[in-house]
């Protein structure tokens, strides 16, 4: 297979955030000073990427209201909190679903504790939640994942500065080129405009990219509410007469 | 089509879904043994060569330094890479001998280094490699397909993510044992200054007979890291 075939969309990096921003404290000395060097021509190197259809999940690996549970109980050693589904499509710049591609998710648990010995908030921890998931899109793009609503957390940014509530995703996309980690906020929450992080972002359309959507006909009744969140990774271009 | 999770739609085109920091906990999401919590069956982890993997065996090990000198304890990174003989291996199985994908991250813990376990990686063409033959085939011999056919010095892709960082950082890692063809690398080459190319460069060193390779990410001031756009 040769590779010279694609390339995809330019990113635009005045739409995703910038390197340095300094409302977001830690940006200021993890961010490179010098230019980014800007390769004319990706290679082969930048236009592949792993494929993950031979990595052998478990059964719940989605489903983080089963995937941490302490006892094999009779429903009592479930996780507290908001039961939710969040799934989604990921489609690529020109709407082209992207199938069998890993989403992975991780998050707190309904109080905001991380389970992470660096978390010391004190929120406890909930012994029947992992906060971890993983799945790979089906054939028409959709990924699915069940889960808790997690929630707002205090953090040392500002003197009084809580994340909105979120769930960090991670997305492969078919290349390196389209690999891309973002966090998922949900629809009204007052604290996504207060949020050094989502500042980060100076497009308000580029924040509303990030915002998951209340979904009634996909929640099930007397179960679980429902949240869609959407991904677009990069559009994949054909080059029909680079070499000719 | 209706840009997804918003109102104005682009006419013609989507805008990528914005990317934000890994923030303080990405381990327990993507490096779970890391992070001290259990694991699953299969994790996509740090070892990419098996032992009975071809080609040379080789630990790559470093740091990552932020703006202040100070450790970055937090990092979390992947790796993209041709087997020895310059082949991506796109299909990711764990009990295939050889994977061209890894994760690795620094913690509290360990001198906080990341390190990979792994065969050193063959030339690949700019191209791309034919799977099928592994073969450069003819071409006509104008200055683009004769660019194509440039081979690329040997090299690891590396893409970094942590907290402070709000959209990933894509690098590479040479070798400075291939001083020939780090020299007429092309992609190598586009970087103006060569002080800012040797940032790229792994030292080689041997510990208990074993190659290992050591390169320290700089994100910012004194021997600042090339990042690439791409």
């Amino acid at each position: 297979m040769q590779d010279n075939s694609k390339r995809f969309v330019e990113r635009d990096r005045n739409w995703h955030p910038p390197a340095y921003a300094p409302g977001y404290k830690t940006s200021v000395a993890r961010s490179p000073r010098q230019a980014l060097v800007s390769m004319q021509h990706a290679t082969a190197s930048e236009l592949t990427g792993p494929a993950f259809r031979g990595l052998r999940m478990g059964p719940h690996d989605n489903d983080l209201l089963l995937n941490f549970r302490q006892g094999q109980g009779q429903g009592q050693d479930l996780p507290q909190g908001e039961r939710i589904i969040m799934f989604g499509r990921v489609v690529d710049q020109f709407g082209k679903p992207v199938p069998h591609t890993l989403v992975e998710m991780w998050q707190a648990n309904a109080g905001g504790r991380y389970r992470h010995r660096n978390d010391n908030y004190l929120a406890p921890l909930d012994p029947n939640f992992g906060g971890v998931g993983r799945c790979l899109t089906d054939e028409a793009g959709w990924y699915r994942f069940r889960t808790i609503k997690p929630g707002p957390y205090p953090w040392p940014n500002d003197p009084n500065s809580w994340r909105p509530s979120h769930i960090h995703v991670s997305v492969m996309g078919p290349s390196i080129s389209t690999r891309l980690i973002t966090q998922m906020y949900f629809e009204g929450d007052p604290l996504i405009p207060l949020c050094p992080i989502v500042n980060t972002i100076k497009d308000p359309d580029a924040v509303e990219t990030m915002v998951g959507r209340l979904d009634m006909a996909r929640s099930r009744p007397m179960d679980c509410l429902a949240y869609r969140f959407d991904l677009v990774v990069r559009g994949e271009l054909q080059t029909y007469f680079e070499n000719q | 089509m209706k840009q997804p999770n918003s109102q104005p739609a682009s006419e013609l085109m989507l805008r990528e879904t914005a990317s934000q920091t890994a923030g303080p906990y990405v381990h327990i999401g993507l490096a779970l043994a890391a992070a001290g919590n259990p694991t699953r069956d299969e994790e996509i982890w740090n070892e990419m060569a098996r032992p009975e993997a071809e080609g040379e065996h080789i630990e790559v090990v470093g740091t990552v330094i932020d703006g202040n000198g100070d450790l970055v304890r937090d990092a979390f990174i992947e790796a993209w890479q041709a087997d020895s003989k310059g082949v991506y291996q796109r299909e990711y199985d764990l009990e295939k001998p050889f994977n061209s994908f890894g994760r690795t991250a620094t913690t509290f813990e360990h001198g906080s280094e990341w390190t990979l376990k792994t065969v050193k990686p063959g030339r690949v063409r700019v191209d791309g490699i034919d799977e099928e033959h592994g073969a450069i085939d003819d071409k006509e011999n104008d200055l683009a397909s004769a660019r194509s056919a440039l081979l690329m010095a040997p090299h690891i892709n590396l893409t970094l993510f942590a907290r402070g960082i709000n959209i990933h950082l894509q690098t590479r890692l040479y070798f400075e044992d291939e001083g020939e063809a780090n020299a007429e690398c092309p992609v190598l080459s586009r970087i103006e200054s060569p002080i800012r190319r040797a940032t790229l460069i792994a030292r080689r060193e041997e510990v208990d007979g074993k190659v290992r390779y050591r390169l320290d990410i700089r994100l910012q001031g004194e021997g600042e890291t090339v990042f690439f756009d791409f």
